[in-house]
């Protein structure tokens, strides 16, 4: 397995990273690394094995469809990095 | 490097107040021999002395410690304590939500972030008394096993500041460890209590996951993610875990099944309890003093009158592989909340939402949530899914299988926590896949879902601790506790404390 810039740069992209030259030459590297060392899974014959998503014995929950109290929306856009009156501000969408 | 636990603490102002375990600090406190606002400033004073050198908080708290302190003491004075936990200084791992407090899961993409609300776990210590003295230092977003991939500079260990306190709950053990508090909350994905637990010398427990609940604990991977008490006996642990443990409607993987009263359940010793030692626990590489320290103590628990029997985990060399998949793949998608949409930083140099992005997510993360972000969309990326995240997700079945076999005969295993004892700062940074297997002992029990408790059992011969590890069966944390009280009961390595 060789992991090539283009495939990291691909996978940044995808995970809405932006890496500099020198980051995706080591991204590249360390991916590589990391990666083949996991190959050992290979040895491993899991025809029929069910996955594992999760542990817990749980079958989804549900709960009424009742209308709640909001919390106070100040104390919620309080974080928000940019706002206009109780609405979240961001760039535009559609360019 | 070390003094009898009734010694000076270095001189240290308050120190013989916060060298009491949280059992004998409630005590203390309903017998009236000591204030929650004694206990309080004395955990404070502790904080301003040994900070500088330990660096185990991101954010202290005094302000809210001793508001939280008075209103204590005045229940206390009105007769009326809540249980073992009111009063008690504490710390919370800085991925737990707090309202009204900075949470940062060592981030710099959350360093402007209070949260607006309470986590389950953070609520139901409010509600039990308890103070709140600090935010623990984490790595970023609970991805590391030193420490060092905290944004704010990771925490030192206490008993070596040179050194690593592990990773990534490394602020909660070292503040434990150091005095700093009475106890403290971490959080444990593939190891992230149990390791600096045995890197500090203290106790921590990883519950079976759903025990407790995950509702505002800043996601990592969420199959896997486990809040759980660090303290520094098994029974104070005993104690945190009664105070958070329990379903909780805001979480979906929260089991509804009735919490125990652990504290009781710690008498009873081992008397015929059997005992698995898998054999893939002692590899090729591990310290020989850490192996020696685990082998001393599993005679220990023979002698206590334990059946201890060699076991197998037949694919626990699969373990490390298969969670770095899965734990990467739940990452990835976890943190793509982090736009700087709704919360959290914002770089935007006005030239569109996808730029804002990029740039906000560049200039927000560190170096190893790039790489674990990547990584985990490589394993969800088209082509790789089935070679990778399903190939993790079905050798997950099979180390679920492997416990589920020795469990049907063992009703604990024991193992060594870590490979070796804290190894120094810069030791592993480089070298990514280094430091992922330093968490080789601790990784399959998260995968499988159990209870994992590490205690101390040695030191090697730089004065380090050593853990033991005790793992059990689904929502058995009792046995766990139970038999980590009897060796610790029998040992004097709990008492040891570092020399700051």
């Amino acid at each position: 397995m060789a992991i090539t810039r283009e495939e990291v740069r691909h996978i940044a992209l995808l995970a809405r990273l932006p890496l500099n030259a020198d980051e995706e030459i080591a991204f590249a590297q360390q991916l590589d690394h990391i990666l083949a060392a996991f190959t050992n899974l290979d040895r491993l014959d899991t025809t029929g094995v069910e996955p594992t998503a999760h542990i817990a014995p749980l079958a989804t929950p549900f709960r009424d469809d009742v209308v709640s109290t909001t919390p106070d929306p100040d104390a919620w856009l309080a974080n928000g990095p940019a706002r206009d009156g109780r609405f979240f501000k961001v760039p535009k969408i559609i360019e | 490097m070390t003094t009898p636990a009734t010694g000076g603490g270095g001189g240290a102002p308050g120190s013989a107040l916060v060298d009491l375990t949280i059992d004998a600090a409630a005590a203390a406190l309903r017998a009236r021999r000591v204030s929650s606002t004694e206990l309080t400033t004395a955990a404070l004073a502790r904080i301003e002395a040994t900070e500088p050198t330990l660096h185990s908080f991101i954010t202290v708290t005094p302000e809210l410690a001793l508001a939280q302190a008075r209103e204590a003491d005045a229940r206390l004075a009105a007769g009326a304590p809540r249980g073992p936990l009111d009063g008690i200084p504490l710390a919370i791992k800085d991925i737990i939500n707090t309202r009204g407090v900075r949470t940062t899961a060592g981030s710099r993409i959350l360093e402007q972030f209070v949260s607006p609300y309470d986590a389950t776990v953070t609520q139901r210590l409010r509600a039990a008394g308890a103070v709140c003295v600090g935010k623990a230092n984490c790595d970023e977003f609970a991805m590391g096993s030193s420490n060092e991939s905290s944004a704010y500079g990771g925490a030192r260990n206490p008993w070596d500041p040179t050194r690593v306190p592990g990773g990534s709950s490394g602020g909660s053990a070292s503040a434990v460890a150091a005095r700093q508090c009475l106890g403290a909350l971490g959080t444990d994905t593939g190891g992230s209590i149990r390791q600096p637990a045995a890197h500090c010398g203290i106790v921590g427990l990883k519950p079976t996951y759903g025990r407790v609940s995950r509702y505002g604990v800043i996601a990592y991977a969420s199959s896997l993610d486990q809040v759980g008490p660090m303290a520094r006996t098994v029974r104070d642990c005993a104690h945190l875990l009664g105070g958070i443990a329990g379903h909780d409607r805001f979480d979906s993987t929260s089991v509804p099944r009735p919490v125990p009263d652990y504290a009781a359940a710690l008498d009873g010793g081992v008397r015929g309890l059997r005992i698995g030692l898998p054999k893939e626990y002692f590899v090729e590489g591990m310290s020989p003093e850490v192996a020696d320290a685990v082998r001393g103590a599993v005679r220990q628990l023979e002698a206590l009158g334990a059946v201890v029997e060699d076991v197998s985990l037949p694919h626990t060399e699969y373990a490390v592989a298969a969670y770095y998949l899965i734990a990467t793949a739940e990452a990835s998608s976890n943190l793509a909340r982090y736009d700087g949409t709704r919360y959290g930083l914002r770089v935007d140099r006005g030239q569109g939402l996808l730029d804002m992005y990029q740039q906000t997510r560049g200039a927000g993360f560190g170096a190893e949530v790039k790489r674990r972000i990547m990584l985990g969309t490589y394993a969800l990326s088209a082509g790789y899914y089935d070679a990778f995240y399903l190939k993790g997700q079905q050798v997950r079945t099979l180390i679920r299988r492997d416990f589920e076999q020795v469990f049907s005969t063992c009703q604990a295993i024991v193992t060594p926590t870590a490979p070796t004892t804290a190894f120094r700062l810069g030791e592993k940074i480089t070298d990514p896949l280094e430091m992922y297997l330093s968490d080789i002992f601790t990784i399959s029990v998260n995968l499988a879902g159990l209870p994992g408790l590490s205690l101390p059992c040695g030191f090697d011969r730089q004065g380090l601790p050593i853990g033991l590890q005790i793992i059990g069966r689904p929502f058995d944390e009792e046995t766990v506790l139970r038999a980590a009280h009897a060796y610790e009961q029998s040992t004097d390595w709990h008492q040891r404390r570092p020399d700051l």
